[in-house]
């Protein structure tokens, strides 16, 4: 092969920005960023080739964190502009970055569509179960007694589960990472990117801020003691019934993305005249 | 049967319980004055109910372009009478008029009676009981066509086309069925014919604009037959339109429904959203990777998108949203039409956010006005709103080809590799280069917080002025052209007007000219951004304003208060809908304004 040199292949560091994060000290959003741009270095995507969409709330602040291409849009609709975008550019790699209220609260009807729709898309979802731009109000996930000035002595409400919803609407890929685990979480993701339709990683997130406690979760996670299974009901019962801290994929399937032909049809505008005339 | 009535139009409604089969009666009976030449429209009327409730089908013909319905009828036609007294203002009769209906299902209305329409039986059930097969809808049209003149073999022409599919024995049944009402019309009362080549409103001139362009003269065969959803999706992907994303309502379906097929021939695609909010959602992604997107929905989905429709303004992406305007507030009156989402679409966003507004004026300009919208939309990278109506929506008539206006989408993009690229760069025209996603180098976020030139997300009051200062001078500088409202005839009145109203103003206007009274017609097309100096030039010399409407409130005249210095007198003058804006009742306004 005499082609001229091969290009070194990217770095991580070339997928981030100059631009200094406004999260807290110590959040795992932080880790999440960098789990971002080590999966698309493992990938060997380039920066232009990524497009990076989120909705309201700090996990949504990451698109300008990265050197990719991005979308920083309205509260809860990361997933639509995400569809639409996509669904135009196909050719395009897109990472929907949202959290637990963003993205089971006020965005939970695109969810649930998103999943059924099966785009091919990578949806991930910071976890804290807490709303922390807003400073501190329950979200969906957040356990029913979690004291807070907008809920006094809890919500008494059974939290969201979004892993088995997304099975259930019909997502392609499901996993479970951790913030704690850089490393751990990139493949995951990578895999995700990799695995054709809608991929849904839910990410462990700690908000050490307003969910101190939450530091106890680095104790807490484990590897799923089995591997990801291509059978959506027994996907879902291991889901049902683990703790909620067990960490892989645990769903894969091999639904066909939803991709309308764009691009194909090649007649022209006044062709289509021939239907009102006379 | 005596002829010795001619008229410039004839009205004539068909009206039925669900099922009765009126509108298709209406539509064969439009395309056969196709056929044969004339010009006509079908407005669509039904009650609420999904199948089963009363429908009419309310159709005008005359041998010029036809933009709005008389102020009344001259034929009406019952294939039954159930629930069809809810139509009464919306199909008005006088002594002059002929109302027909079969014996079998009893006597015509009362409110319909007592106007002095003058009836006359015939037996719809027994005729279609002799011709097995036959349904009554087509005596109804075989009966409307001989009534009003229109020629035995262009009935023919379009039955037989148009039944082909039922197969031969339904086709010869319904044929003879039209052809035995056809004969039927010869026992009728008489109903006055169409005159020679004469426009509705005695000395009514050929209007301007995108809809008659090749004028009345243009030959038959060339003519279109539309409504104006499928016009407004036409214009859509003229525009340039390649990707859309919407959410069904009424009566904005038939816009998605025609752009489904139509798309993916030009290389194009349309999504169904669950939603209004990922509709508008989609179509800002969609657009942000460089396809020229739109959406099209009505009030209430309106309302839903105004949050989303605030970040393209912000982010400035380009996107066109087609409200189709129905009855409002709330649900209202989703299948009837009214013109009262001005607010909203001029004002309904939080933030200072500018906005473009365009209103077709007919429903031939349904086809230009939403292509200029594309243009305006991609061309200032901003938010584009075409406010349709149900009227313009779901009315079907004949038209003249309106002429491509030749603007589709040009987004000003930065040559590839630009150093040290400004996504928001503050501009000479406020327009700055959009990078499109997979172009190495000039990589962004395109971001609804406030932003510095960079697109880095800034509270900094500087950084907020500028950008503000930036959408509002890409708006305000744009030269709109000419295109930015028709204005026609002469005189110290003047009527302003927009969208559905225009036809029936033109017609008013042109029957105070007949009289020798002279007013002038000034139709916005551009509602927003205002254009004072522009609107100055053309109210030059007029001494009273009478601003027409259809909505409850006045949102236009509010509107043109606000932002205008009108000359001399002004006058609002409006009802809500779903009453069409007749040409009588603007006609009125100007002879008593004139003559006091």
């Amino acid at each position: 092969m005499n082609s001229p040199a091969v290009a070194a292949p990217i770095t991580a560091q070339a997928f981030k920005s100059d631009y200094k994060p406004i999260w807290c000290p110590g959040c795992g959003d932080y880790s999440v960023l960098s789990s971002f741009t080590k999966a698309f270095a493992k990938l060997d995507l380039r920066p232009e080739n990524v497009a990076v969409v989120s909705g309201i709330g700090c996990s949504s602040r990451i698109p300008a964190y990265t050197n990719c291409y991005g979308f920083h849009g309205v509260h809860g609709r990361s997933l639509a502009a995400a569809s639409g975008l996509k669904l135009a550019r196909p050719d395009l790699t897109v990472v929907v970055a949202s959290g637990d209220g963003d993205g089971y609260s006020i965005g939970g009807n695109h969810f649930l569509h998103a999943c059924r729709r099966n785009v091919d898309l990578t949806y991930v979802v910071m976890d804290n179960h807490v709303y922390g731009m807003t400073k501190g109000q329950p979200s969906p996930t957040t356990e029913p007694d979690w004291d807070s000035k907008l809920s006094p002595g809890g919500t008494g409400l059974r939290t969201f589960h979004p892993l088995v919803i997304a099975l259930a609407a019909g997502a392609n890929f499901v996993a479970r990472a951790f913030a704690g685990d850089p490393n751990g979480t990139a493949d995951i993701i990578a895999d995700a990117i990799r695995t054709p339709g809608f991929s849904f990683v839910e990410i462990l997130s700690p908000c050490i801020t307003f969910r101190p406690e939450q530091r106890e979760w680095k104790q807490m996670v484990r590897q799923a003691p089995v591997t990801s299974t291509d059978d959506a009901a027994r996907a879902a019962r291991r889901i049902m019934t683990d703790d909620g801290f067990n960490i892989g994929v645990l769903y894969k399937g091999g639904r066909k993305p939803y991709q309308p032909p764009i691009g194909k049809g090649k007649k022209r505008p006044s062709d289509l005249e021939a239907e009102f005339t006379l | 049967m005596s002829r010795d009535k001619e008229k410039a139009s004839i009205s004539l409604a068909i009206t039925g319980s669900g099922g009765a089969g009126v509108m298709t009666a209406g539509n064969l009976l439009l395309e056969v004055a196709a056929q044969a030449g004339w010009y006509g429209l079908m407005v669509r009327s039904s009650g609420p109910q999904i199948r089963g409730g009363e429908a009419a089908a309310l159709l005008r013909f005359s041998h010029a372009p036809v933009e709005c319905l008389d102020d009344r009828f001259d034929v009406l036609i019952g294939i039954d009478w159930q629930n069809i007294h809810r139509f009464a203002d919306e199909i008005p009769l006088d002594a002059a008029s002929v109302m027909l209906g079969d014996p079998e299902q009893g006597e015509p209305p009362e409110v319909f009676v007592k106007r002095g329409a003058h009836y006359a039986p015939l037996a719809f059930k027994q005729m279609v009981k002799a011709l097995p097969g036959s349904w009554p809808n087509m005596i109804a049209l075989g009966l409307a066509a001989g009534l009003v003149g229109l020629p035995a073999d262009s009935m023919k022409a379009v039955l037989q086309k148009s039944l082909k599919k039922g197969g031969g024995e339904k086709m010869a049944a319904n044929l003879a069925a039209a052809e035995a009402g056809y004969a039927a019309a010869a026992t009728m009362p008489a109903v006055p014919r169409l005159a020679g080549h004469v426009a509705p409103g005695a000395s009514q001139k050929s209007a301007p604009g995108a809809s008659q362009k090749s004028g009345p003269g243009a030959g038959r065969d060339a003519r279109w037959l539309i409504t104006g959803n499928q016009a407004a999706g036409y214009g859509a992907v003229r525009g340039g339109v390649r990707f859309v994303a919407a959410y069904p309502i009424t009566p904005a379906t038939e816009v998605l429904e025609w752009l489904a097929p139509a798309l993916p021939k030009v290389g194009g695609a349309l999504v169904q959203a669950e939603d209004e909010l990922a509709s508008i959602n989609m179509i800002i992604g969609a657009s942000y990777g460089g396809v020229p997107s739109l959406t099209a929905t009505s009030g209430p989905g309106l309302s839903l998108m105004t949050e989303a429709l605030g970040l393209a303004v912000a982010a400035e992406v380009p996107i066109v949203v087609i409200d189709v305007m129905r009855g409002g507030p709330s649900t209202g009156i989703p299948a009837k039409s009214e013109q009262s989402d001005v607010n909203i679409a001029l004002n309904g966003l939080h933030g200072d956010a500018p906005r473009v507004v365009v209103a077709p004026n007919s429903i031939a300009d349904c086809v230009a006005a939403t292509q200029w919208a594309v243009h305006l939309a991609e061309a200032m990278q901003t938010p584009a709103i075409v406010l349709s109506d149900q009227y313009f929506g779901q009315t079907r008539a004949v038209v003249d080809p309106p002429a491509d206006i030749g603007l589709t989408s040009e987004r000003l993009k930065p040559s590839a590799g630009a150093e040290g690229y400004k996504r928001y760069a503050i501009t000479e025209s406020g327009i700055s280069p959009m990078a499109i996603p997979g172009t190495p180098g000039t990589a962004y976020t395109a971001d609804g917080l406030e932003h510095n030139d960079r697109g880095l997300p800034s509270s900094q009051s500087a950084d907020h002025t500028r950008q503000l200062d930036k959408r509002a001078k890409k708006l305000s500088d744009f030269d709109y052209g000419a295109r930015w409202a028709d204005f026609e005839g002469e005189g110290e009145l003047a009527v302003i007007t927009f969208g559905s109203c225009t036809g029936a103003a033109r017609e008013a206007i042109a029957r105070a000219a007949a009289e020798g009274i002279k007013a002038r017609l000034v139709s916005l097309r551009l509602l927003s951004p205002p254009q004072p100096g522009r609107l100055a030039a053309a109210l030059a010399g007029a001494k009273r304003v009478l601003v027409v409407e259809q909505n409850h409130t006045g949102q236009l005249y509010r509107y043109l208060r606000a932002e205008y210095d009108l000359p001399g007198e002004v006058k609002s003058f409006r009802h809500p809908g779903p009453l069409p804006m007749r040409p009588d009742e603007i006609h009125q306004q100007i002879t008593a304004w004139s003559c006091s």
